[in-house]
């Protein structure tokens, strides 16, 4: 009969044990999964079973590391985010959160987009550590997306983004997150990537600040190919800041859009 | 002059371009993206796009914060 041994299709022989299974593909694996869930006994396997059999400490190859990563994922969908390809333009609040939810799920590409670098104000709320400030944030986001997921492959421009360099960044890319912090600038990229690329998608975030009820931050459609997350109100100001619980659900509603869209559902 | 506004209808005595509609509406035009019957504007044609009576409008005004 047929099984997946960390994901990959083997042929055993009706009644094999999970125990005999490890005996000989794994000895010495201390960590048994058996369709999403860890076993705790021996037991005979069944037609089309899912085990994995992991090493504790031990570090796995790059590709068995990938096909361990995706074991809970709902079937079939890796192979087409794996091909995606998605710009995130600012690598702040909003865009150090999207980046790694999009590299934990799997992520064929990212290009990323920031001028700026790691200073303690952005540590309330930003995906850096103490270690890196200082850097410029794309390559210190790099680094720790690296550490994730080395699968995704990782494009960094440490520029601002402008109309006349949008095109170098973003035009090779199915959907783009706006994740800049000033509002002339969200409204910039906007009009132009809609504008020039009217068959590809924009996913924008706008009143995200406070701790404001998180209920109230939605994904909204504007139209067929611009998606806005937030809850369009709450800006920024002296006496509403930007705290990492709302940017951050803000910033996995433009994720999960991010990832509905890939896999051709509506994100609203 | 009717135009739908965020899925509202809205009475207007005079023409307007959409430059003029921003003013009217107090939206800072360096932070809107205009969607005019389902085409998004370019910000560059604002001052020259004439509004007719029928016009719909989506106004997606931007706040800071990311």
């Amino acid at each position: 009969m047929l099984i997946y041994l960390n994901e990959k299709p083997i042929e055993i022989n009706r009644g094999t044990r999970l125990y005999e299974l490890r005996k000989k593909y794994k000895a010495n694996a201390d960590l048994l999964i058996v369709n999403g869930y860890p076993a705790g006994t021996d037991q005979e396997l069944n037609d089309s079973d899912h085990v994995i059999l992991i090493q504790r400490g031990e570090q796995p190859s790059a590709e068995e590391l990938e096909n361990l990563m995706m074991a809970r994922h709902t079937p079939g969908v890796h192979k087409i985010i794996k091909q995606g390809r998605v710009g995130i333009a600012g690598a702040g609040g909003l865009g150090s959160h999207v980046a790694i939810a999009l590299a934990r799920v799997g992520i064929g590409q990212l290009n990323i987009a920031d001028f700026d670098v790691v200073e303690p104000s952005n540590l309330n709320r930003q995906q850096y550590f103490i270690d890196q400030i200082g850097m410029p944030k794309v390559l210190a986001l790099q680094n720790n997306l690296q550490r994730i997921n080395p699968a995704s492959k990782i494009k960094i421009f440490n520029q601002k983004v402008t109309p006349e360099n949008i095109t170098d960044f973003f035009g090779e890319v199915d959907i783009l997150v706006e994740a800049f912090d000033a509002a002339d600038q969200k409204a910039m990229l906007t009009n132009y990537f809609l504008c020039n690329y009217p068959e590809k998608f924009l996913v924008a975030a706008s009143g995200i600040a406070g701790y404001e009820s998180s209920n109230t931050i939605r994904t909204t459609r504007i139209t067929d190919h611009f998606y806005l997350c937030g809850d369009g109100v709450t800006a920024a100001a002296p006496g509403c800041g930007l705290m990492a619980p709302r940017v951050g659900i803000a910033a996995h509603h433009q994720a999960n859009a991010v990832l509905r869209l890939l896999l051709n559902k509506s994100p609203k | 002059m009717k135009l739908i506004i965020n899925g509202k209808t809205k009475e207007y005595q005079e023409s307007l371009t959409v430059q003029q509609l921003l003013q009217k509406l107090n939206l800072s035009p360096d932070r809107v993206v205009v969607e005019l019957n389902r085409q998004i504007l370019s910000p560059d044609i604002h001052v020259k796009t004439q509004l007719k009576s029928g016009d719909t409008v989506e106004l997606v005004q931007f706040v800071g914060g990311g």
